[in-house]
């Protein structure tokens, strides 16, 4: 009986929160901005990784990058550098670095931090304009991360 | 030859960046307005006050970084569908809707009255120290006056009459005053301004300054001038004023705002109005 309540809080805990091999967002280990070690111990689904970058909720990246071999995306953004050739110009740890804060690559870049979740200034709840809760969640978790790696690392020219 | 190459890729890399500049930039167009009193002419751009030295040459109405057909609503008072709400405010300007039967017009005779005062808002207020903007002043009257509950700093009422008071300084010369009694709220409201919140870590500055004239997804990003306010927003079907654009531009970073109204949004609209200081207040404009 006991077992079995343990085996239930368990799984909802795996369905409520990050798998337990990913490595949280304060206990990322950035070398001169770069991100050696997968967030998630995997590699990432590239197709998964379209999706976070071209999904408004998710990590919209498309709201300020072109991406030349995603012409089918509406109204692309352009106060951000073009992603095309992005993974010529950086190794796949340095691109990890940049998506998971930007900030530790390029001092001060307008480029928000997906993987981050704390040292804001007045938080809030997600949209509402009303404080946020508790500790925010990062904008995405350690698997959208890894996807939209394993997507940028194809963008070679 | 190696040389050569470089040279040339380097010349198409900046070809590449002078064409997005030019789509990047304000509209080619002036503003002129035929009203029953003559054509009114608009300074849409002009050079950037003194203090924006290194950070802004020419300031640019938001008018110019709206599309044709937006900017053809504003040139012409039958199409503009603010004159709506500066209409009703009007009436409301002429109601007797005080406790005892005051008006507006009791007091202040025509909302001409008015003219020139709209021009050089947010001021500090002589007797009390306090900065004002202009819902403060309107919700002095209201209260005090009339003897009403104080109107919604966003409310329908408020900026409805917010739209009377503004087109009678229409076409005037925006000029906020900086120094002095102003110049410990204009210095908060820098700050506010530069400062990066929430979860985007965004300020003011990093779209309206850095970035202005390029697209985040489609938003042209203006400067963010407020010379225009309010505003008939088309992409809210109503009148918007410059405190209701602040919370929405804040909420946007996934932050929390301050609210309408708030010491900290009234101190960020005199240092947003002073950077405009030298274009023209647009009366009611009309927005996307």
């Amino acid at each position: 009986m006991t077992r079995h309540l343990v085996q239930a809080t368990l799984l909802a805990l795996a369905a409520a929160t990050p798998a337990f091999s990913d490595t949280a967002p304060k206990d990322v280990v950035f070398e001169e901005g770069a991100v050696a070690q997968s967030l998630t111990g995997k590699p990432g689904n590239p197709e998964e990784g379209v999706k976070v970058m071209t999904t408004n909720a998710l990590g919209n990246c498309v709201a300020c990058h072109v991406v030349g071999a995603l012409p089918d995306v509406q109204f692309p953004g352009n106060i951000a550098p073009p992603l095309d050739g992005v993974a010529d110009r950086y190794s796949e740890a340095q691109l990890r670095g940049i998506v998971a804060n930007a900030k530790m690559t390029f001092d001060g870049s307008f480029m928000p931090a997906f993987y981050k979740t704390d040292g804001f200034i007045r938080p809030g709840d997600g949209y509402t304009g009303k404080a946020a809760g508790g500790e925010l969640p990062p904008i995405l978790n350690a698997t959208q991360i890894e996807d939209v790696v394993a997507y940028l690392v194809t963008l070679k020219e | 030859m190696q040389q050569r190459k470089v040279t040339w890729l380097a010349a198409t890399a900046l070809g590449l960046a002078l064409t997005g500049m030019a789509m990047a930039d304000p509209a080619e167009d002036t503003l002129s307005v035929e009203t029953d009193d003559g054509t009114i002419d608009f300074v849409t751009q002009t050079a950037a006050p003194e203090f924006l030295k290194g950070h802004l040459d020419t300031i640019y109405s938001g008018w110019l970084f709206r599309e044709d057909e937006t900017r053809a609503l504003q040139k012409d008072d039958f199409d503009n569908p603010a004159m709506v709400f500066y209409d009703r405010g009007v009436d409301r300007w002429n109601a007797t809707i005080g406790k005892n039967g005051e008006s507006c017009a009791g007091c202040h005779q025509g909302p001409e009255s008015m003219a020139g005062l709209r021009a050089v808002m947010p001021r500090v207020d002589e007797k009390s120290g306090k900065l004002m903007i202009m819902e403060d002043y309107i919700n002095n009257c209201v209260t005090e006056r009339m003897g009403l509950e104080k109107w919604g700093t966003t409310s329908n009422e408020m900026k409805d009459m917010l739209s009377v008071i503004s087109m009678q300084s229409r076409g005037e010369i925006v000029n906020v005053k900086i120094d002095g009694a102003a110049a410990p709220f204009w210095e908060k409201g820098k700050e506010i301004y530069y400062t990066r919140y929430g979860q985007l870590e965004m300020s003011c500055a990093n779209c309206h300054e850095d970035h202005y004239g390029q697209m985040i997804r489609a938003d042209h990003l203006s400067q963010g001038q407020i010379n225009g306010f309010p505003t008939y927003r088309l992409k809210d079907a109503g009148m918007v004023s410059a405190q209701q654009r602040f919370v929405g531009c804040v909420r946007d970073t996934r932050a929390e705002t301050f609210k309408a109204g708030s010491d900290e949004f009234k101190a960020l609209e005199l240092y947003v109005a002073s950077r405009g200081n030298g274009l023209s207040v647009e009366g009611v404009s009309v927005r996307h």
